[in-house]
């Protein structure tokens, strides 16, 4: 009973969240409706037993990708009214997405029992931790996609940086190690000056 | 406990229920009691470091300070600026309070004495400590003031850079240990060097990782040498600058049950958590609990804690953001590299 209590309250909340992203007036608001609604949808994949993939959506949804979207809107300037004003403008685009959206749901709803990927069995029940589990498929069936996925995050990461740096001839970097090379002897001069003449630099 | 309520004539259900709920209590009643004794251990500590006699007057030898100065700011005015965001003003302590408590629950304090004995429980801290930035985001923003706003994006740039190396650390124990379960990873320990001491922070290859553990946890809550977020000189009191009465408090009792779990956290996955120090049986007849042993290593990186924050001066943000990014990542990430290629020398060996 408690795991259906528990699932219709994550449910519940999911979706409700997910509504007020689209609905909420201001943007703030929205990013945060939609960690609301990631952090319903871990609890949801608890519920299924998935624990490791539901801290995975946490740690890197809710604890690092929403924190960089959430520091970005807060510091855009937003013209309230001209947001609403652009609504009836892109209605039809955002219209056109649900529906292509609504589409691809409807199409993995109905392949799911014809794919070959899954075959539309039902995972054997184990005591096997799943982390261990998917290690095991990770670094032997999946191996090369395995592979690829992680050189293709280390070019986009490549990229991102070759993309931002820029580096400025105007800027004089801190250099550390003579910072903390320096002595007081060479840092401090003690002079006594005679009257009139002040200190030379 | 479940199954004497059971015993007891209830359902399953509202037996688990109650036990639960008891075994919740059980851990966040003497917590809070600890943060109230903590603050008044710390100033005290302070007050020694800096030869002054600290709190002295309430109770004796100023005991209740703490519990005096929770009643006076419970009885004040919650002040709401009038151009602050309400609901996210008041929602934001109290995701700092309910997030700092939630992490107890995969906390050890001996074999089985455990809320929940999850198997992604290095996992779960991670991603709990990951929720905690948001109190202070949303604190800052929702303050609409200017001091608040910079020291929410202070705070979210620092808890960003720390846990990346927090999370590099946690690997390197995780592929000593072979487990994410916080229970397995202090019984991995056991006799860890020569078979004599418990420890993993005394591992040639793992002491370093504990002392960037150690930094980086002070970092992430906060404290004194990384405490930009709420540098005074600079930025008033910080996120809590517009905060007032019980919404201040709570910030104050989460920040300071962060830094327990901090504490906790290094005894755990460095210093042999539950376990004696020596795998040697002094007292045959007798053995000291283990949440005394684990109460005592708190204690110790409390003190440890409280020393830093009396004795060293404030990093300057460029520095932080250095120290972070160039130093304990490429730190962490080198040592990812070393302890999974001694790992696979000594268990499988070259020639696989």
């Amino acid at each position: 009973m408690i795991a259906v209590l528990a699932f219709y309250l994550f449910a519940t909340l999911t979706i409700a969240s997910a509504v007020a992203v689209i609905f909420a007036r201001n943007p703030v608001h929205s990013v945060l409706w939609l960690i609301m609604a990631f952090f319903n949808a871990a609890g949801l994949m608890l519920l299924l037993g998935a624990e490791f993939i539901a801290m995975l959506l946490v740690i890197v949804y809710v604890g690092a990708v929403a924190v960089l979207f959430l520091f970005i809107v807060m510091m855009l300037n937003i013209d309230f009214a001209a947001l609403r004003s652009g609504f009836s403008k892109n209605l039809p685009f955002g219209l056109i997405i649900a529906l292509v959206l609504l589409a691809e749901m409807v199409v993995a709803v109905s392949a799911w029992k014809a794919g070959p990927v899954t075959g539309g069995v039902q995972p054997a029940a184990t005591t096997q931790p799943n982390i261990e589990a998917l290690g095991e498929l990770l670094y032997s069936r999946f191996l090369f996609p395995f592979e690829i996925a992680g050189l293709i995050l280390l070019v986009a990461m490549i990229g991102a940086i070759v993309l931002t740096h820029r580096s400025r001839g105007d800027a004089r970097g801190q250099k550390v190690w003579r910072q903390v090379d320096r002595r007081p002897d060479e840092a401090i001069k003690l002079e006594q000056p005679k009257v009139g003449e002040g200190v030379k630099l | 406990m479940t199954a004497t309520f059971e015993n007891w004539g209830m359902s399953y259900d509202w037996a688990w229920f109650t036990a639960t709920i008891i075994g919740i209590l059980v851990i966040a009643l003497p917590l809070m009691l600890a943060v109230a004794m903590i603050i008044y251990a710390e100033r005290k500590i302070w007050a020694a470091i800096a030869l002054r006699r600290g709190p002295n007057v309430v109770g004796p030898w100023g005991l209740l300070q703490s519990f005096a100065d929770g009643l006076k700011v419970f009885l004040k005015e919650t002040i709401i600026p009038t151009s602050a965001n309400k609901g996210l003003f008041l929602i934001a302590p109290i995701i700092t309070f309910t997030v700092a408590l939630i992490v107890w629950a995969v906390v050890p304090f001996d074999v089985g004495v455990v809320l929940t004995d999850i198997n992604v429980g290095l996992l779960y801290i991670l991603a709990a400590s990951s929720l905690g930035v948001y109190g202070v985001i949303i604190a800052g923003w929702a303050s609409n003031s200017k001091y608040p706003f910079f020291s929410a994006l202070r705070a979210a740039a620092q808890m960003v850079s720390y846990e990346v190396s927090i999370g590099f650390v946690l690997i390197c124990v995780v592929l000593y240990a072979g487990t994410f379960n916080l229970t397995e990873i202090v019984m991995a320990q056991k006799g860890n060097i020569f078979g004599i001491v418990s420890a993993y922070g005394l591992n040639p290859l793992l002491f370093p990782m504990a002392v960037v553990f150690l930094i980086s946890s002070m970092a992430e809550t906060f404290r004194t040498p990384f405490d930009l977020v709420e540098a005074e000189s600079e930025l008033v009191a910080g996120h809590q600058t517009e905060y007032s009465s019980m919404s201040f408090a709570l910030f104050w009792l989460g920040e300071y049950a962060n830094v327990i779990l901090m504490c906790a956290l290094n005894a755990i996955l460095f210093w042999g958590g539950f376990l004696p120090p020596l795998n040697v049986d002094w007292i045959p007849w007798f053995d000291i609990p283990g949440w005394i042993w684990l109460i005592g290593k708190m204690c110790f990186f409390f003190f440890v804690f409280g020393w830093v924050k009396a004795t060293v001066p404030r990093y300057r943000y460029d520095q932080l953001m250095r120290l972070g990014w160039k130093i304990f990542l490429p730190l962490s990430l080198l040592f990812v590299v070393l302890i999974s290629g001694w790992l696979m020398w000594t268990k499988v060996g070259i020639g696989a």
